[in-house]
Order: structure tokens, then sequence, then C-alpha cells
């Protein structure tokens, strides 16, 4: 993990302040205005289906940036990251159902309500760590599963709960052009929020607990605070996410937060690499996009003798799942820094170009 | 009548609970030998029932030779899993080994169910007849013999441990891996045996299951069930995982039976074990056998 800073050389640091910027130099600044302005023109020129999948980068991404948070930067190994998501889901549907207050502010409350609950499973949560963490989380994933199929009154029960679209000023975001602007607003207010609350002395102290918790206690962290803090924070991104998703569909059903979809979350950070804002959101899109391009490969071997074979195209959703366990450890073996890593490399060989080091 | 019914439960919670222990103990084998968290378990347990069912169904063997064929066959999964997958990742966090296992889980459940579909198929029939009458319980003849399968594995694995040569080398890199190694213990062949026989035993516990309730990814789920008993036993005791498992079958059981009885909400039998876990993890995190972690600075 550690790897992250390995800066090409003549890159110096020569002030604190520098150290601490967002972004490593002005080009990475102008880069990401510029990324951010091509998105907001994007819907001119793609068709609304890249724009859906677009869409579930956003919401994807701000959830997996709340894992990255809690797993990359605490430390603390969580295996239950979707039923905070489909808390968030619900809080919001059932904050607009129930207290008709509007969508529009739904959103950051049921992240809020969802930040809560997070905190309240923190305060177990911090008493475990590494591996045991991992099974409590486990545990808690399928009692909050079973806990949403019989609280009828939050979720619907197996009716599941309809969420209103989305409505500011009379006007209604439903179309998916429309709703993507929404994302990509609550996409870059979550990744700024992100990158400054790790600039921040209790974002050094998560590093601190992550990189050596009984060093981090000695020097005067209090690990239970940050533990159950970083579970907050976490579920906040994940509540966010949930939110956005349940406006999106229109409608949350109780089985779409199910373990695999922990398992994605997991997968997505662990592609993107780590404790790397960054690559919270190139793993989501990596993972959003894999199925799609496993789609797109067995469509295309139509009809060849291999599809004769196999029998592929009946066979789409088991390979789609497949490939999501195959990516996971083909990373963890070959690339296990992640995108993250790779992509600073690619700058770095850009910037030292024609030289090596 | 109630009370029949929470001796029968009792009893069908005690055989399934030998099982569980089972699964439990094949799991600590490998956590003990290699430190690796093996998510994956369940999915030993899928693919040894599966390949057994397929030696069965497709070639008609008789069932002896089929069973044998699928322990060699699972003796060379977990050697190749081990050596494949999990070699590379010595020494790396532990969430990646985590996440690893919980890849290899999702990828052999996929393909288990491409190959054979994601329906139930039963076993063809091995015993003779349907049930036995045992003090007035009805006892299905499967249950009774996978109860003493169960014991037989037991009782081998403590003897193997006891008596065997790589027993003792197993023992010896479990208590210290660096103190075996310069003593001449080879941790390859250890890692590979441990591997190896935790894909056997697990894929005999997987043929059982699936001669008592049908084949079907649901097996899987034993794999996830395996936590609490391990969790309750000491992650790295196999006397731990035995009673472990013993523990939560008859705790499932009582739990369906109050459920039935005087509840009435339903899918207690799924969740209580977990309710169970978090419990135990949060009174006694390294369980009633496990070693306590101590760390120094």
């Amino acid at each position: 993990m550690n790897l992250k800073n390995s800066r090409p050389c003549g890159d110096f640091r020569t002030s604190y302040h520098r150290d601490m910027s967002m972004f490593d130099d002005k080009k990475g600044f102008y880069l990401t205005c510029l990324g951010i302005l091509f998105l907001i023109f994007s819907p001119l020129f793609l068709d609304s289906y890249l724009i859906s999948l677009l869409i579930y980068i956003g919401f994807y991404g701000i959830a997996a940036l709340g894992l990255n948070i809690l797993v990359g930067f605490t430390g603390q190994i969580s295996v239950g990251h979707a039923v905070f998501f489909g808390f968030g889901a619900f809080a919001s549907a059932w904050l607009n159902n129930n207290f008709a207050i509007p969508v529009f502010f739904c959103i950051p409350l049921a992240a809020i309500l969802t930040a809560l609950v997070g905190l309240l499973f923190g305060i177990p949560a911090a008493r475990v760590k590494g591996l045991y963490l991992a099974i409590a989380t486990l545990a808690a994933q399928f009692i909050m599963e079973d806990f949403f199929s019989r609280a009828s009154w939050f979720t619907g029960g197996v009716d599941g709960a309809s969420a209103e679209p989305l409505k500011i000023f009379g006007i209604f975001f439903d179309t998916d052009t429309k709703y993507f602007f929404i994302v990509l607003f609550w996409v870059v207010i979550s990744f700024i929020l992100a990158t400054n609350i790790l600039r921040t002395r209790d974002g050094r102290a998560f590093l601190a607990v992550r990189d050596h918790y009984l060093s981090a206690e000695m020097m005067g962290i209090n690990l239970t605070k940050y533990r159950i803090l970083s579970f907050g924070i976490s579920s906040f991104f994940a509540g966010l996410g949930g939110a956005l998703y349940g406006h999106y569909l229109n409608f949350v059903s109780i089985e779409e937060f199910n373990i695999q979809l922990s398992i994605t979350f997991l997968a997505m950070i662990i592609i993107g690499g780590l404790g790397s804002v960054r690559g919270s959101i190139m793993g989501a899109a990596f993972m959003v996009l894999l199925p799609e391009i496993m789609d797109w490969l067995t469509r295309s071997l139509a009809g060849t003798p291999i599809d004769n074979a196999l029998s592929l195209s009946e066979a789409i959703p088991f390979i789609k799942e497949a490939s999501i366990g195959l990516v996971i450890i083909l990373f963890l073996i070959f690339e296990p820094n992640g995108l993250a890593y790779r992509w600073g490399q690619i700058r770095a060989w850009f910037k030292l170009y024609p030289f090596s080091y | 009548m109630a009370f029949d019914f929470l001796v029968q439960l009792l009893v069908n919670g005690f055989i399934i609970g030998l099982l569980y222990g089972v699964v439990a103990m094949s799991f600590v084998l490998i956590y003990k030998s290699s430190q690796v968290v093996n998510f994956a378990q369940g999915e030993f347990l899928l693919v040894g029932a599966w390949a057994c069912w397929w030696l069965l169904a497709k070639f008609s063997m008789p069932f002896y030779m089929a069973f044998l064929l699928t322990l060699l066959f699972m003796m060379l999964f977990g050697i190749l899993v081990q050596i494949i997958i999990l070699k590379p990742l010595i020494g790396e966090p532990i969430i990646s080994i985590i996440m690893v296992t919980i890849g290899l889980s999702i990828f052999f459940q996929a393909i288990m169910n491409w190959m054979f579909g994601v329906f139930t198929e039963p076993f063809p029939q091995i015993f003779s007849s349907e049930s036995l009458n045992i003090f007035g319980l009805n006892v299905q003849t499967a249950y009774l013999m996978s109860g003493l399968i169960s014991i037989f594995i037991m009782i081998s694995f403590a003897l193997f441990f006891k008596k065997s040569k790589l027993g003792l080398a197993m023992r010896a890199t479990a208590f210290d891996q660096q103190a075996a190694q310069s003593l001449g213990v080879s941790i390859k062949q250890v890692f590979a045996a441990a591997w190896a026989i935790s894909a056997m035993v697990s894929a005999v516990a997987g043929v059982v299951f699936g001669i008592v309730n049908g084949i079907s990814s649901g097996i899987a789920f034993m794999g996830i069930k395996v936590f609490p008993a391990v969790i309750l036993g000491g992650l790295d005791s196999v006397l731990g995982a035995i009673l472990g498992g013993l523990v939560i079958g008859l705790l499932e059981h009582l739990a369906h039976y109050i459920d039935v009885q005087f509840l009435n909400i339903g899918n207690l039998i799924r969740i209580a074990p977990f309710y169970a876990l978090i419990i135990i993890l949060m009174i006694k995190p390294y369980g009633f056998f496990g070693t306590k972690d101590i760390e120094r600075v």
C-alpha cells in the first residue's frame, strides 16, 4: 500500500502545505476540471444507454468510496457494505413517502440516517479487528437482510418500496439525461468531501490506525473513536449512493442488497486500489463495465464453434458472475495495487519520457 | 406431540451439527496450517458433491468407485488451488487473502451453476431402506449414515494427527512455522497436504449432504454456516470446531422449534447462528478453545 507514494524523481515537495495539497500539481487540477466539464457536456453526444452506465458508475462509485475509507484507509474489513447501501435507498424512499420531505433533501438526510446506523454498528465492531471483523460484518449482512424482509413498515417487505423521482422547482428529473446531472453533482461533492476528510487530522489518524494500530494508540490516537468514526463516514457515503440508486430506479426491492453486492463493492476497491480516492471510481467503472464487456464478448462469439460447443448464449449470467470472481483473483495476484497505481505509473512515464526515472 | 417434534428436531440438529463439525474441521485445518481464511470452503463441498454425482449419473459407476475417484479428484483440486492461487499471496495483507478466497467462491459457484444447472438434483438411491425406527423415532438411513461417517472422519483425523509423520509435521508447522522449517519439515508439502485433506474431507461432507438433501448450489451455504461454528470453538482448534459445529447444529434446530411453536416469525433457523456468532465475538472473541493473540511491539 505504501507504493502509492512512489513519485517520479524530481518531484520535490518543499513545504508541508504542498505535500498536503489536494492535487499533485496544477496539471492534475486542470485535468480534473476538464474531465468534469467533459462529463457535463457528455449527454450531448452519448446515447442514453451509455449515460445510464455512467449513472451506475456514479452511485456505485460513491458507495465504493465509502468502503475505501473504511477498508483502504482505516484497515477495517467490512463484508456487509451492501446493507448500508440498501439502508440508504430505503431510508430515502421512507422519508419521502411518510413525511413528504422533497426528494432533493431526502437524499442527504438518508445519508445522514445511514451514517447514524453505521455509527451504531461501529460500536461493537470497534472491539474486533481484521479477520474477526470480516466475519462479524458477514453475520451482520445476513442479519440486516433478514431485517429488511421483516420490517415492512420501513422497506415494504417483499413488495419493496417505491421511490418517487426527484423534482426541483417543478422539474422532474426522471430521464437518464436529467438524472445524470444530479448524480454527477453528488459524485463531485463526495469526492471533494472525501479528499478533504483525508487531509484533516482525523483522516491522518485513519491512516495511522491502518498502518500500525498499536503505535497509533501509543501516539495518543483514540482507536475506538476512529474505528467508529470510520464506520460512520463509510456508511454516510454508502447511504448517499443507495439513496441516489433508489430514486433512479424508482423502486427498491429487498433482494438487491445481498452478499454479492457487498462482494462487488469490495471488488471495486481492490481493483481500483485500496487507499486511493481516485481508485474508488476507477474500480466502480471497471465493475460496471465488466458485465457489459462480457455480454458483448458472448454476443460477438455467437454462431462460432466455441459458442455451439459451450452454449455460451444461455450461460451469460453465469459467465458474468464467474468473470467477477476471476477478475478479483487475477487482480490480487498480478496487480495488487490496483488501477490507481497503474494510472500513477502511466502519468509518471509521460512526465519522465524519454528517461526511465 | 410438541415434545416428539422437539426430540426429532434435536436428533436432526445433532446429525447436521456433526456435519457442520466436519466442515468446520477442514476449515480449521487450512487456517491452522497456512493462515488462510477459506471463504470458499462451501464451494469445495459443492465441487465434490457435483463431481461424485456426475460420475454416478453419467457413467453409472458403482458408488464406491465414484466416491474414490471423487476423493482423488478433490485431492488434486485442493493442491492445485493452493499452488496456483494461494501461493503467490503468501505474506500479503489479510484483506487480499480474504478477497481471493471470496473470488474463488464466486468463480466456482458460477462455473458449477453453468455446468450442472441451478436446479436441485437428487442423488441416485444408495441405501436400501428409507428410514429406521430407533426408540420410536424415525431416523432416515441417510441421516444415520451421515452421522456415522462424520464420526468416522473425526476419529481418523485425530489418529492422523497423533500417529502419522505428516500429521506431526503439520502440527509442528501450525505451532511454529520457522522452527518447523529449520528442523527439516517441508512447508510446501504441509501446505499442499492441508489443502488436499481439507478438500477431500469437504467433498465427503458434500456427498453426504447431497445424499440427504439433493445437490444444489445451496450446499455452498454450509461454507458460510461454518463461521459461527469456528468462531464459537476458536479459529485454530480442531476440537473446538467439532464442538462448535454440534452446538450450532443443535442451536439452529432449537431456534426452529421455538420459532414454530411460539414466535412464528419464520426464517429463524437460518438467522440464529449469525446472532450467536455476533454474541460470541462480543464476549469471547477467541472462542472457547482458540489461542489468544497477544501482540507485542
